[in-house]
């Protein structure tokens, strides 16, 4: 006879038969619903988040003191909390964490919440709420953070009981780690962390809404193969999607085994090598002039992971006005939203690229071309392509000022430091030369805000990056405006020895406005002077600020400091390093097309292209104007 | 434009209709109604929308309400196959003299008259949007005080069921 259970048990420990061992299921440990947030995050294998206490989530700091797993770095502002969190996931591929208080501290978070939502960065913040008791009642601290963040996350939770913790905190993870990745908000009220109950792992996800990936149809495969095969002038347009999915391998093998030229859009700098001959490097409004016009000449485009944002297309009705389009995504909605897709493909970009070469070295296999080396079957493509690298190379011109040319100070940092290093930027001119003149050749070497352009991105994300890869060396190459916005975190940086090196391109402005102005408003430079560079107040005092916040400060201003200055920050590891480049507030971004326009009016550098009125070209000009020859040579990298 | 229903299954979660509002509003799509109850699967409810836009847009509806965590399923339904129905409660001003015309109306209609007093009748309707204009059109010389509409109610006619596939808790 079994022994007599009092309590039901779970079937997995119940009794087969008569004779066998019975054992009691062990009580579910109690916890209160703090330490259910902390133990959930340990066992989701968690090891940092960044936050900062305060009343409504006071609970959750008690146990965090206890554990051993999880180290949690307290910032100086939740923006950097949630920046960080969000550079920690680019470097890294895992989930970030950023934890903050009820109203003003969550709110803090919104930035980097939307930023991680234009971004796909798997993000999960987790925020205190006031007692469910006062909700709704305009308490003290109270903000109704759900619903302020439900246009920019994934999904978001409010958990008003302990025992909902673990299960919603789980669920959060997950969605914001598969398929399409985001931000997910858990908002816990302080009553659910202050109460206690039996914490139960694991957790079942009850999500039968979410379906985050679909199987990869076979047909559209075979369909994209055969229009590649016949294609005479494809591209494949490059997307973020492809670093999300941990798919450039599979993208190497796709370029290589097709031959196609390969344009990696400001998302997706390192998702392919710089210094494969296939890369025609980034599109758009900055892009080079081989990858915009690739674009425009294409007959067949093959998105992937990329999502047809303006500032790559330009005016999207005249955006690769000839090509038919290939559209692979691991989210249904992107495909079709901004570009009707002759073969759209609903996957994983990884998975696809895999399945898309296996398919197109199928298809081609009894071709004259395939025996011969794979560009041979573009050859023409090729030979116009390669026209255009050799006529219009990225390149700048020198400054007419005395003062250094910022190019050249962001080429010399990706040289020396190498592609093993991580590169984060703010927004702006630094961010357009960031992407320009540094080589990538891994994924998640560079991070930056793409989407939402969020300036103050650098700093933070550079501490999470680091906090991420601590073997790594970790850049923020930041402009002297977004550098103001988030500059506190070096405190974080300093007493938490994540020693980070930040390289300010001091033009002493906001210089991508106001190179606007000079080209859109007739040089009228309305509040876009900062008095950080030379010849001014230099308030704040770059160095003097490093300096007082513990890290290295270093100003550079001629050319031939730039290296040792740059070799020193490199040196430098017992504290953050911040160099002041003072370079000069003329320099501009280019190529460039205006906003607002086709393509084809891609100018290389200023006035070597059709004049424009205001910030808009006029409709209707003819999108296969040729570019115009150049009266200034520009330098050569 | 053209106007379609949307059949949403959706989780009953706190929430849930900010979400699908939020999204609609978000993404510039015009909502024609919304009308929303619990379905016969216990923890699910069903939205009925309807949105005036055109073939395109409604493929990035449908795409995007599915993105929702909490949305299960959508199905459109098409109107020649499907039971399209909207409650319509609306107040009428009488006397002595409009009554019985009122009431004629009514019966026309096939409508009911679900409260009276001297000065006014209240009469509700079930029925398509055809019958409830008309109904309308021919109330209003009377005066109208009131009127609620529900929004529109779909339903697939034939056996199948939207719940069909889903599992039952």
């Amino acid at each position: 006879m079994s022994t007599p259970i009092s309590t039901p048990l779970p079937s997995a420990v119940r009794p087969r038969g008569a004779g066998e061992h019975v054992t009691r299921a062990p009580e579910p440990e109690v916890l209160t619903g703090a330490q259910a947030v902390v133990r959930t995050l340990e066992l989701l294998g968690v090891t940092d988040v960044f936050g900062l206490p305060g009343g409504a989530i006071l609970p959750v700091y008690d146990p965090l003191l206890d554990t051993d797993k999880i180290r949690h770095i307290l910032v100086r502002h939740e923006q950097g909390a949630g920046h960080a969190a969000e550079g920690y996931a680019a470097a890294s591929g895992r989930v970030g964490v950023a934890i903050a208080t009820s109203g003003p501290g969550a709110t803090n978070l919104v930035t980097a919440i939307a930023d991680a939502y234009m971004d796909s960065v798997p993000l999960l913040a987790i925020t205190g709420q006031v007692f469910s008791t006062l909700m709704g009642t305009d308490a003290f601290q109270e903000a109704d953070i759900v619903g302020i963040t439900m246009p920019i996350t994934k999904h978001s939770f409010l958990v008003t009981r302990p025992e909902e913790i673990p299960a919603a905190i789980a669920s959060a993870h997950h969605i914001a780690s598969t398929g399409r990745p985001g931000p997910v908000l858990v908002d816990i009220t302080k009553d659910a962390q202050q109460a206690s109950a039996p914490f139960v792992w694991p957790v079942k996800l009850d999500l039968p809404g979410y379906r985050p990936t679909a199987k990869v149809h076979g047909k559209q495969v075979q369909a994209a193969a055969q229009m590649l095969a016949a294609a005479k002038k494809p591209v494949l347009y490059v997307g973020g999607g492809v670093i999300r999915a941990q798919g450039s391998a599979e993208l190497l093998e796709l370029a290589e085994v097709t031959g196609a030229p390969v344009v990696t859009t400001l998302m997706a700098r390192g998702a392919f090598p710089d210094s494969h001959p296939a890369n025609l490097g980034m599109p758009g409004m900055h892009g080079t002039v081989p990858a915009v016009l690739a674009l425009q000449e294409a007959d067949v485009l093959v998105a992937i992971g990329a999502r047809f944002d303006d500032r790559v297309t330009g005016k999207a009705s005249l955006f690769a006005p000839k090509a038919k389009v290939v559209h692979i995504d691991i989210d249904p909605a992107e495909i079709g939203k901004i570009r009707h897709a002759e073969v759209p493909i609903v996957g994983d970009a990884k998975e696809v690229c895999a399945e898309l070469a296996a398919a197109f070295r199928e298809v081609t296999a009894g071709d004259p071309h395939a025996s011969g080396a794979p560009a041979d079957r573009y050859a023409e493509w090729w030979t116009y392509l390669q026209g255009l690298q050799a006529e219009f190379p990225l390149g700048y011109a020198p400054t007419t000022d005395g003062h250094l040319s910022p190019q050249y100070v962001i080429e010399r940092i990706g040289a020396i430091s190498g592609p093993e290093a991580v590169f984060a930027s703010g927004v702006g001119q630094h961010q357009m030369w960031a992407a320009q003149f540094i080589r990538y050749e891994r994924p998640n070497s560079w991070l930056n805000s793409g989407g939402a352009g969020t300036m103050g991105y650098a700093v933070p994300a550079a501490m999470g990056a680091k906090v991420a890869q601590p073997d790594r060396l970790v850049w923020a190459i930041d402009g002297d405006g977004c550098f103001q916005m988030t500059n506190q975190e070096l405190a974080t940086c300093t007493l938490n020895e994540i020693p980070i090196k930040v390289a300010i391109i001091n033009n002493s402005s906001l210089g991508m406005v106001r190179q606007w102005q000079t080209l859109f408003y007739d040089g009228r430079y309305s509040n876009t002077h900062l008095n950080t560079g030379h010849g001014t107040k230099r308030i704040p005092d770059f160095v003097k600020l490093a300096e007082a916040y513990g890290a290295l400060g270093i100003r550079v201003e001629r050319e031939e400091d730039v290296d040792d200055a740059i070799r020193l920050a490199i040196e430098t590891n017992d504290r953050p390093v911040v160099i002041d480049f003072v370079v000069s507030a003329d320099a501009m971004v280019w190529p460039m097309v205006p906003q607002g326009v086709s393509n084809s009016y891609v100018q290389y550098a200023r006035d070597h292209a059709p004049s424009w009125e205001g910030d808009e070209a006029p409709d209707g000009q003819d999108p296969d104007l040729v570019i115009p020859p150049l009266e200034e040579e520009p330098r050569k990298r | 434009m053209s106007t379609h229903v949307l059949s949403l299954l959706v989780e009953d979660k706190p929430g849930l209709l900010t979400r699908v509002a939020g999204l609609f509003a978000r993404r510039g799509f015009n909502i024609g109604s919304l009308a929303v109850g619990p379905c016969e699967v216990p923890g699910m409810s069903r939205i009925t929308a309807v949105v005036d836009v055109e073939e395109l847009p409604l493929e990035q509806v449908t795409k995007q309400l599915n993105k929702l965590v909490n949305v299960i399923k959508i199905v459109e339904l098409e109107p020649t196959a499907s039971v399209l129905h909207e409650h319509v409660l609306v107040k009428v001003k009488v006397d002595a003299a409009t009554r019985p015309q009122v009431l004629e109306i009514v019966e026309l209609f096939r409508a009911a008259v679900v409260d009276v007093t001297q000065e006014a009748l209240v009469i509700e309707l079930v029925a398509g949007a055809q019958r409830t204009a008309g109904l309308l059109k021919m109330l209003e010389p009377y005066g109208i005080r009131e009127l609620a509409q529900s929004g529109l109610l779909a339903m697939g006619r034939g056996p199948k069921s939207i719940t069909e596939r889903i599992p039952r808790p």
